[in-house]
C-alpha cells in the first residue's frame, strides 16, 4: 500500500466528516473498516489534517476494542465463551482452533488470514458452543468439525 | 460569598470554589494526590473525598470536584469516609509500593500494610503530566492510552514524542515524583514511568555571556514561534538579560 494512495484515501474519509475534530471516533472507525486494522501512517495524517494532537488520537485509537494497531486477519473468528457455551465445551472448541492456527485470542496468523478473538456470550445460548466467523454463526460446534469449517474459508 | 460546615467550623468560601480549596484555606487537612491549582480538576485518585449533608442526605463525594454550596455540610473524616480513604490508600499503596511518596502519604494515613496484591507500577494515573502538558503548555506531548488495566501514561506508540518541548512540566506536576528531569551539560533527560518509552533528550541552549545551559532549545523555539518573539531575544539567560 503505498504513501500517497493511503493518505489521499485518509483524506477523503476525513471529508466525508468535514474534517470535524467531534467526529474522530467515527473517523478511525471507517478508516478501520477500509483497512482492517489502524495504520501508523493513517493516525498521523488524521492528527495533522484534523489539527488535533497525536497523543489524542492515539488515545482514542487504543482505548476502544473495535480499533486495532495491528493488521487483522481478512476473517475474524469469535469464540462464544459465555456461560452456556462454556459449559458445552466452548474452551476446547477454542483450544482447538489455538493449535489448527496456531494463535492466541487476540492475534493474528502470519497470512492475514484469520484473527482470533473471544466474546462473553453472544445470545443465541440455544445453539451452543457457537463459533462466529465473518459474521456466520456455526452453532453446535464439535472439536472435530473445527479443522473442515476453517478449510470453508480461502 | 457562602458560608459551608466543615468539620463543625463555619467557613467561608468563595463562589464556584471547590471544597478542597475551602478546606486548604482553612488549614483543614484532606489528603490529595491529582489536585494542582493550575490545572482543572479532574479527581482521578479518589483520595480526596469527604461526606457531605445536602437534603439530609449523606453521601461521598471527591472534595476537588465539588463546588461549595451555601449551607453545605462536609466532614472530612466520619467513619465512613475514614474507612473509604484507607481503603484508596491501600489500593495505591498495593499498585506502588515502591514510591516514596504513597509510602509517605500511607504512613500519614496510618496505613501500613495493604490486603491486595502487590503490584509495581511507578504511575498512579492521576494524569496531571498529560494535563498540565494539554491545559498549560498546550503541545499534548502525551496522553493515557489503552484502557482498564492495561491503562498508561505513555507518548504515541511510545517513540520519543515529537511534540514534546522538553519543558518538563509533566515531571514538575507529577505528585509522586515518578518523572525525572536531569539536566547534565548541554543535555536536558526526562524519563517517564513507563518502562516501553525511552529516555528523551534534549540540547540546552548556552548562554552568550555567563556560558550556563540554561534552557532547551526546543523550548525556546516554541516560545519565540506561540508569541511571535524576535529569536535573539533567548541569546542570553533570564540572569544576564538586564
Ligand atoms: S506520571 Fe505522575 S503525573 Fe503522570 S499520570 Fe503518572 S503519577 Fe500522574
Ligand atoms: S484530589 Fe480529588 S480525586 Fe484526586
Amino acid at each position: 500500500m503505498g504513501a500517497k494512495q493511503l493518505a489521499e484515501k485518509v483524506e477523503s474519509i476525513l471529508d466525508n466528516y468535514q474534517r470535524d475534530q467531534g467526529m474522530l471516533v467515527s473517523i478511525l472507525q471507517d478508516i478501520q473498516a477500509e483497512y482492517n486494522y489502524l495504520p501508523k501512517e493513517a493516525l498521523v495524517e488524521v492528527s495533522q489534517t484534523l489539527g488535533a494532537p497525536l497523543s489524542r488520537v492515539y488515545s482514542v485509537a487504543t482505548f476502544f476494542k473495535a480499533f486495532s494497531l495491528e493488521p487483522r486477519g481478512r476473517y475474524l473468528i469469535n469464540v462464544c465463551l459465555g456461560t452456556a457455551c462454556h459449559v458445552r465445551g466452548a474452551v476446547r472448541i477454542l483450544e482447538t482452533i489455538e493449535r489448527e492456527l496456531d494463535i492466541r485470542p487476540g492475534k493474528t496468523t502470519q497470512d492475514l488470514k484469520f484473527t482470533l478473538e473471544t466474546v462473553n456470550c453472544v445470545g443465541c445460548c440455544a445453539l451452543g458452543p457457537v463459533v462466529i466467523i465473518d459474521g456466520e454463526y456455526h452453532g453446535q460446534m464439535k472439536t472435530d468439525k473445527v479443522k473442515v469449517l476453517l478449510e470453508n474459508y480461502t | 460569598m457562602v458560608t459551608l460546615t466543615i468539620d463543625g467550623r463555619e467557613v467561608q468560601a468563595e463562589e464556584g470554589a471547590m471544597v478542597l480549596d475551602a478546606a486548604r484555606d482553612n488549614n483543614i487537612y484532606i489528603p490529595a494526590l491529582c489536585s494542582n491549582e493550575a490545572i482543572k480538576p479532574y479527581g482521578a485518585c479518589r483520595l480526596c473525598l469527604v461526606e457531605i449533608v445536602t437534603n439530609g442526605k449523606e453521601r461521598l463525594v471527591a472534595s476537588c470536584l465539588y463546588p461549595v454550596e451555601e449551607g453545605l455540610i462536609v466532614k472530612t473524616n466520619s467513619e465512613r469516609v475514614m474507612n473509604n480513604r484507607r481503603t484508596i490508600m491501600e489500593l495505591l499503596l498495593a499498585r506502588c509500593p515502591s514510591l516514596e511518596v504513597i509510602q509517605d502519604l500511607a504512613k500519614r494515613l496510618a496505613v501500613d500494610k495493604t490486603p491486595f496484591k502487590l503490584e509495581d507500577k511507578r504511575c498512579i494515573l492521576c494524569g496531571l503530566c498529560v494535563r498540565a502538558c494539554e491545559e498549560v503548555v498546550g503541545v499534548s506531548a502525551i496522553s493515557l492510552v489503552n484502557r482498564g488495566i492495561d491503562r498508561e501514561m505513555a507518548s504515541p506508540f511510545y517513540e520519543f514524542p515529537d511534540a514534546c518541548i522538553g519543558c518538563g512540566s509533566c515531571a514538575y506536576v507529577c505528585p509522586v515524583e515518578t518523572i525525572t528531569l536531569e539536566d547534565v551539560g548541554d543535555t536536558r533527560t526526562i524519563t517517564m514511568p513507563n518502562p516501553k518509552m525511552q529516555k528523551t533528550e534534549f540540547k540546552l541552549k548556552k548562554c552568550k555571556i555567563c556560558g550556563n545551559y540554561w534552557a532547551p532549545e526546543k523550548q525556546l523555539d516554541y516560545i519565540t514561534k506561540t508569541l511571535s518573539l524576535a529569536p535573539e531575544i533567548f541569546d542570553v539567560c533570564p540572569d544576564c538579560r538586564e
